[in-house]
This record gives structure tokens, sequence and C-alpha cells, in this order.
């Protein structure tokens, strides 16, 4: 009965994980499992306050043309580089589009587009942040497979795309943040309608974009470990495949995000 | 084992006083921290029910003890406050649940016997392990100190309804008393994750060779099961608490819509419902009941098998129930809102799935009866408190089908009948579960052996004080007694209730001086309690293989594999009626054991087959001498 130091790799003989995981995997799997929780509830809680307002309908919408927006300038008559927020919601305001009682629509709200002021370019901007996240999910799977085969060089250069990318997005989500209190939203004010659709916005996407933000923490962890070979030495790269599996789940609630706030 | 061999064992670990009692990784030790923490939660949440049962009893009697203990803000000449009225009930509600109930059951069992039941050196993360005391710990102390600011503790009740949470001015209780509860709740959230995850990785990778779920002793399933809830349900929580704080701290309106405030006037919220949070609260308050509820039940299961030398009848069917409970626990949330308001096909959802609860709790319950029956029971105190449980598990689930009835509801909510239900189906059955398990596992967890005449004394004084307390309950609520007032001493229409009140009074300081008792033999066995030796109830399960010296890593040498299930008691085929889970089956070599008959006759001798169609064939079949 001679004893042994006690260490990791002999804690456990025997016995079989039903989903054939390392303990690790399986308790990344597990946190994200109950950040879902996190994140339903916070979008049930959208979803029912949302829906006990009545949308804005689309013949309101009608009743303008599609390029509403130039017609605004126009109107107006302040040049093309004038804030968009400064003639496009008092306008839509005065057309009873943008009302303290109806839901606006998402499309024109999130209409803007950088060094685009005053052009109706609904959810363009948006989209293209969805673009850039799944491209850095993209990346990010690619440098897990390059952890798999044991390539140290591609694992860095992949994790630096990602990082890049989840910068890419957080930069996207400051200028959109920015545009949307400009034009004069705070969680208890809206201009563009009830004041709980902006408190909600900055909720969710909030909540969002700390998400991506640790995870872009975790990401540059990662990266900078691989550079001083951490995982080559541990002689697998398991690390990068759980940093992996958040960055993929933040991605995926991007997706519901963006389908329930900015598509429905 | 002597204590040599832990000499040596120890010489790997070179521990310091801190490493060892405070920042310590050893489940074990962090075991005895959730336990010890959770005491003293308990004794500072029962005092305060004893404080505001006096008020209930004597509503106009001053009390010079409650003076010295508020001050005269809060209980001016020793009457308490009816705003200190209310934040004592609120910080009792949310003590008695999130820290005594769910950290300090959970925390101390699932950490304890875990890996000891599973076999593992450790919890999968022993880091983060420490990390979840630390975070309890912390939560702990900020809830305690919103006893000591200015506007006192959180008032609302512990379901922190708004508008009254979400409105800092809406009463003194509401303002910094309310931040900190929701500060202590978001910590002890991060605290219930850390270890549920934890706990949940260690079942399902951690277990030693042959240890199969099936295997798996009925703690261990309860526990895990009580984790993933946890999991599932704490951060839905999580989330109304982040909007809650957003309503307080940001001025936004997401369960706030039209109101009037006497101090601030019309306010500027719209388009919010408080309807909302109630969703959001009792989806996570409903499991929590469960999660309360359920390591409970699986350490009656070990105590009753242990002591009764009977295998657990119905194993499989303890462990759907257990999956049913589980289950079933999400979708039964509605039931404590049907007065708030509901489309009445929802309701009637809601009561269906509820009253679909008793059918796996009942299975439960029999399959406790059917263990006993018929067994050779030991009286242990640990015994003692399990029937205990049982007893509250049946008189409470049974006013649960009461009030899971929505048009009942009608009558029932809000009154003394809903306190009684739950104290005694979650709060009484829970601390005696709680009780069972720390009498069972003290020689386990202190290497000592509890007082038994002290204990008995402790468990007839508990188990009459709390159905005297409890108990009248019922009847008060079903003739209306409003629950949460301060006084009834306006309300001429329930002055037959006053000695009914004193009664009730005169328990809880009796059921209050039991656990002082349990206290000091608690205390005091730790130090001067006869030695335990290494299997002093003779159970079957792994933990009471590992030496008494308590050694990190749990096991010298390799971990035990196992051969069997839990409850191979009083098994016909072997002589002792007992049979550790890591000895070889019959057949192979036994040496611990002697077996009485040959290799032939243990094959043709079954072990009791505790199926519910053995016990009726048995029935019918004729007495034989």
């Amino acid at each position: 009965m001679s004893t042994q130091t006690i260490s990791k790799s002999s804690t456990w003989r025997g016995g079989n994980s039903p989903f054939k995981l390392s303990y690790g995997k399986l308790m990344m799997w597990i946190f994200l499992l109950s950040d879902a929780f996190t994140f339903s509830s916070l979008l049930v809680g959208y979803g029912a306050i949302r829906y006990s307002f009545p949308s804005t309908e689309i013949s309101q919408i009608e009743s303008l043309d599609l390029h509403f927006a130039e017609n605004v300038q126009d109107k107006f008559a302040n040049g093309a580089d004038a804030h968009h927020g400064e003639h496009f919601i008092p306008a839509l305001r005065e057309a009873g589009v943008f009302n303290e009682i109806q839901w606006p629509s998402p499309d024109l709200v999130f209409n803007h587009f950088p060094f685009a002021h005053g052009l109706h370019l609904p959810l363009i901007f948006v989209s293209l942040m969805t673009l850039i996240l799944i491209l850095s999910s993209v990346t990010m799977v690619l440098g897990v497979e390059a952890g798999q085969r044991g390539d140290k060089k591609a694992v860095s250069k992949w994790m630096l795309w990602t990082i890049i990318g989840g910068f890419a997005f957080l930069s996207c989500q400051a200028w959109e943040w920015t545009n949307f209190i400009t034009a004069g939203a705070t969680p208890w004010a809206n201009p563009y309608g009830p004041p709980t659709f902006a408190a909600l916005f900055f909720l969710v996407t909030g909540f969002h974009g700390f998400h991506v933000f640790s995870g872009v923490l975790l990401n540059i962890i990662v990266y900078i470990n691989n550079l001083r070979g951490t995982y080559e030495k541990r002689g697998h790269y398991e690390m990068v495949e759980k940093v992996g599996l958040y960055w993929h789940f933040v991605d995926l609630v991007w997706v519901f995000v963006f389908t329930f706030f900015y598509l429905i | 084992m002597s204590t040599a061999t832990a000499h040596t064992e120890d010489h790997h670990h070179e521990e310091t006083f801190i490493s060892k009692y405070i920042f310590s990784m050893d489940h074990k030790m962090i075991s005895k921290q959730f336990l010890i923490t959770g005491i003293i939660m308990g004794v500072i949440g029962m005092a305060m029910s004893i404080a505001f049962r006096l008020q209930l009893a004597y509503p106009d009697t001053g009390f010079p003890i409650l003076e010295w203990l508020f001050g005269s803000k809060w209980a001016p000449d020793g009457v308490l406050d009816a705003g200190y009225y209310m934040a004592l009930v609120t910080m009792h509600g949310t003590i008695m649940v999130f820290y005594v109930l769910t950290a300090g059951l959970s925390g101390t069992f699932a950490n304890l016997l875990l890996p000891l039941q599973c076999g593992a050196r450790d919890m999968a993360s022993p880091f983060m392990n420490m990390l979840s005391y630390w975070f309890f710990f912390l939560s702990s102390v900020v809830l305690l100190s919103s006893l000591f600011v200015e506007t006192g503790p959180a008032s609302g009740g512990w379901t922190i309804y708004p508008p009254l949470s979400a409105l800092p001015k809406a009463m003194p209780g509401s303002g910094m008393g309310m931040t900190l509860w929701l500060v202590a709740i978001v910590l002890f959230i991060a605290s219930s994750l850390l270890g549920g995850i934890n706990y949940i990785s260690t079942v399902l990778n951690m277990r030693t060779k042959g240890m199969s779920m099936t295997r798996l002793p009925l703690t261990v399933w309860a526990l895990f099961l009580t984790a993933v809830l946890g999991l599932l349900s704490f951060p839905v929580l999580l989330g109304g608490g982040l909007l809650l704080l957003f309503d307080r701290g940001f001025g936004t309106s997401f369960y706030l819509s039209d109101i009037y405030l006497g101090s601030a006037g019309a306010l500027e919220h719209t388009g919010g419902s408080p309807v909302l949070f109630q969703h959001l609260f009792w989806f996570l308050g409903h499991p929590e009941v469960y999660i309360i509820i359920m390591p409970a039940l699986g350490i009656t299961s070990e105590v009753i098998a242990v002591n009764s030398r009977k295998p657990i009848f119905g194993y499989t069917a303890m462990v759907i129930s257990l999956l049913g409970i589980a289950f079933l626990s999400f979708i039964v949330w509605g039931h404590h809102m049907f007065i708030t308001g509901m489309n009445p096909l929802l309701g009637a959802v809601f009561l269906v799935t509820t009253l679909i609860i008793a059918v796996p709790s009942a299975v439960k319950t029999f399959n406790y009866l059917a263990t006993l029956w018929r067994g050779n029971i030991r009286f242990t105190n640990a015994m003692m408190f399990a029937i205990g449980l049982v007893s509250f598990f049946i008189s409470g689930g049974l006013t649960g089908i009461f009030l899971g009835n929505a048009t009942l509801d009608i009558q029932l909510h809000d009154t003394y009948f809903v306190v009684g239900h739950f104290h005694i189906v979650m709060g009484c059955a829970a601390i005696f579960g709680m009780l069972a398990g720390v009498y069972h596992w003290f020689p386990k967890q202190f290497g000592r052996m509890l007082n038994k005449p002290l204990g008995y004394i402790h468990f007839w004084l508990t188990f009459i004080s709390a159905y005297l307390v409890f108990f009248p309950m019922h009847f008060m609520g079903l003739a209306g007694v409003p629950r949460r007032y301060y006084a009834f001493t306006l309300l001429p229409e329930y002055g037959v209730w006053f000695d009914v009140n004193v009664v009730m009074t005169m328990a809880a300081i009796l059921g209050g001086i039991a656990q002082l008792i349990f206290l000091y033999n608690f205390f005091s066995s730790m130090f001067i309690g006869k030695k335990a030796t290494q299997n002093p109830w003779e159970a079957n399960t792994l933990e009471w293989t590992t030496p008494v010296e308590r050694i990190h890593g749990n096991w010298p040498g390799e971990i035990p594999t196992v051969h069997r299930w839990a409850y191979d008691y009083s098994n016909p085929a072997y002589e002792s009626d007992f049979m550790p889970q890591n000895i070889p089956d019959a057949g192979s070599k036994i040496e611990l054991f002697e077996t009485k008959q040959s290799l032939e006759d243990t094959k043709q001798k079954k072990a009791p087959n505790a199926s519910f169609f053995t016990l009726v064939k048995n029935w019918f079949k004729p007495k034989t001498a």
C-alpha cells in the first residue's frame, strides 16, 4: 500500500463517461446548457413584452413609398450628410409610424450604414455583423481542426483571425449602439416608439455583447498560451476546443437574437 | 488503518492552516464548510422566525430581548416594527430556502457523497468546488449585511415581486436592502452554477470501474438530478433578476407600468408587466422546491435501506420517479400564479401537471413504507429523522393536492394553509432529511459518533414541535386567515385564533430549544464524541470503505472496483446481512465474509427480489411453517 501523489491523471481509472468526453469538455457543455437558459429567459421576457404591444401595420408603411428616406431629405432640404436621426425620426413620427403605442418595425429602426447617411438600408448593417460573427466561427472551426492535427502554427493563425472577427463584431456593435444612442435612445426613452424597445435592445444585445467580449478574452488567453507552446507541451489542444465550443455557442445565440429582435 | 499510514498520506501534501481549513480544495473539507455555514444560517433564520412568531402570539406585548436584538429603531419598547416584521419574514424565507436548504443541504451532501459514493478521488474540478463555496460564503455575508443598512433588509417577501422590489422608493425595504438581496442572489447563482457543473460532471465522468448508473446509490441519483434542476432553473432567475436590476437602476420598465407612488406621484414607467417577473421567478421557484426536497429524499432512501437491513424497495421505480419529479417540476410553475390571472385553459394545464407530480411522489412514499415493512429496523438517530421525513412528506404532500386545484386555490391562496403546506412538505421534510444525513454521515465527516440519547431528545422535540407549529396553520388557512399579516388585533373575526397562535409560538420556541441541543451535540461530539469505526452502520456504499482518518484522495492506493448495487442487505446468499459494493460476487473469492452455502446453493437461492409483483405473489401464497 505504498502511496503516490495523486495527480489529475490518476484521479479516475475506470468507468466510462456516457458521452465519451473529458470532464473539462463536459463541464463546458453543461455550462453552455445553463447559459442557454439565461438567454432563453431574456428572449422569453422580450417576447412577452414585445407581443403586449401591437406591431406597426404594413399599411402604415405602405403609404410611404420605398424611397421614403430620400424623400424625407428632399422634404427637409438639408443636404445629404445631415444626420439620419434628425429628420427621419420626426418625419416618421409625424406620419404616425413611430408612436408610443406600437412596437416599431426593426427594419425602420436599424436602417443605417456607415458613410451612407440618409439612405434606407434595412438591416444591412446587422446582417454584415452576423456575417462577421459566423465567419469568425468558421475560422474557429479551422483552428480547432488544426489543433486536432497538432499544428501549432495553424492554430495561431486561425485563433488570430477569430479574435479579429470578435473585435470586428464588437466594433460594429459599438457603432450601432452609438447610432442608436445619438438618435436619442436610452433605457428609459426611445424616439422610435415604446421605451421598452430600447431597454430590451440594450439589455439583450448588451448581454450578448458581454458574452462575445468574454469569448474574445478567452480566445486571447488561448492564443497566447498557444504561442508559448503550452498545448504543445501538454500534447493536446483541448483548450482550443473548449473555447471553440463557447464561441460557437455565442454565435448560435446571436442567430436567435438576430432572428427574434431584428427579423421578426 | 493505523495513524502511521495516515501520516504517510499526509506527507505528500504539506498543508498550512489556511490551505487545509479555509481555501481547501478537498471535497470533504468543503462539505464541512457548507454544512457549518448552513447551520449558522439556519440558526439565524430560525431565530428570526421565533422573533416574528412572538409578535404573532403577543402583538401588543413588549419583549426586551427583541429591542436588544434589533435596536430601538426596529423594535421600539420590544414590539417589532410592522415593516421590520415583513423584513424578518422575507429574510427568514430567503435564508431558509436558499442558504440552508439549497446550499446547506446540496452543498454539504453533494460534496461529501458524490466523490465518495461514486468512487472518485475528488470532484471533477476541486478548484471550482472551492470557488463555489466562497461565492456562497460571500453571498451569505452580503445577504446578512443587509440587516445592518439604514432602511433595513428587503421586505417584499422572499418572492420579491415587483413593483415593491422594482421601485427603490416603494418602501424602506425596497431600497438598499433589496439591492443587497439581489447582489447576494447573483453571487448565490454563481456558486450554484459552479457547484452544479462540478456535481454533474463528477457523476457522469468520475465513477469508478463497475459503478454503472444503475448501481449508483439513490443519494447520488437524487443529488445528480438536483444539480441538473439547479443548473437549468437558476439561470432563469438570473435573467429575471437582471431585468429587475435594470428596472431599479436604469429606469427601464420591464416589470412596471402605470404606477402612482405616494411620495413621488405618477411614475413615468410604461409598457411592462409584473406578471412577467412572476413567470420568470416561478420557473426557478418551483424547481427550487424540488432542489430542496430531492437530496433529502435521496438521503432518506439510503438511511432507510441501511437501517431496515433490506434492499430499497423498487430501486428502478425510485430512479424513474426522481426523473419524473425532475421533469415535471419544470412544467408546473403556473400553480403559484392561479390568482395572478391566467388563461383558464392554461390554469387547467398547470393543474393537471401539478396533480401528476403526486404520482412519482406517492411511488417514493410507498417504496419507503415497503422498504420499512418487515425490515429488521434499527432505530438509529438518522433512521428516526428519515421516518420523520416520510411522515412530513405524506402530510405535507396531501395538502399539496388541495392547493394544486385552481378552484380551491381561490380560497386558500395567500392564507396560512399555504404556509402550513410548504413548511411541512419542503421545510420540515427537507430539514429532517438534512438532519438524517448529518446523523448518518457524521462519523464519516468528523470521525466521531454523535451522542445517541441527545439525538433522540432532539428528534422527538423537533418532531412534536414542528407538527404543533405547522399543523394548526391548515385550519387557520381554511378559515381564511391571511398570511404575512403583522397583527390580527384589529380584525376581530380572527380572534378565535389568538390562543392557537400562542400555542404555535410556544411550540416554535420549543423547537428552537431542541436545535440548541442538537448544536451542543454537534459541536461537542466533534471533539469528545466516541471514536467512530470504519463502517458504523454496516452500510454497503463506497464511502464506508475509506479510512476513518479522511485522507486526501479518499482511498489509500487503488480506488475500489464496484461489483454490485448498493442495496445488497439481508441477501440470504450471504451470512452477513450486508455486502459492500466493492466485494466481488459470490463465486469468486470472498475474503471478508464466509458464505454459508456452497456455490450451487447460492445460484438457486436468489436475492429477495423487491418488486411489486413478487410482493403481490407472496401475499397470496399460502404461508408455510
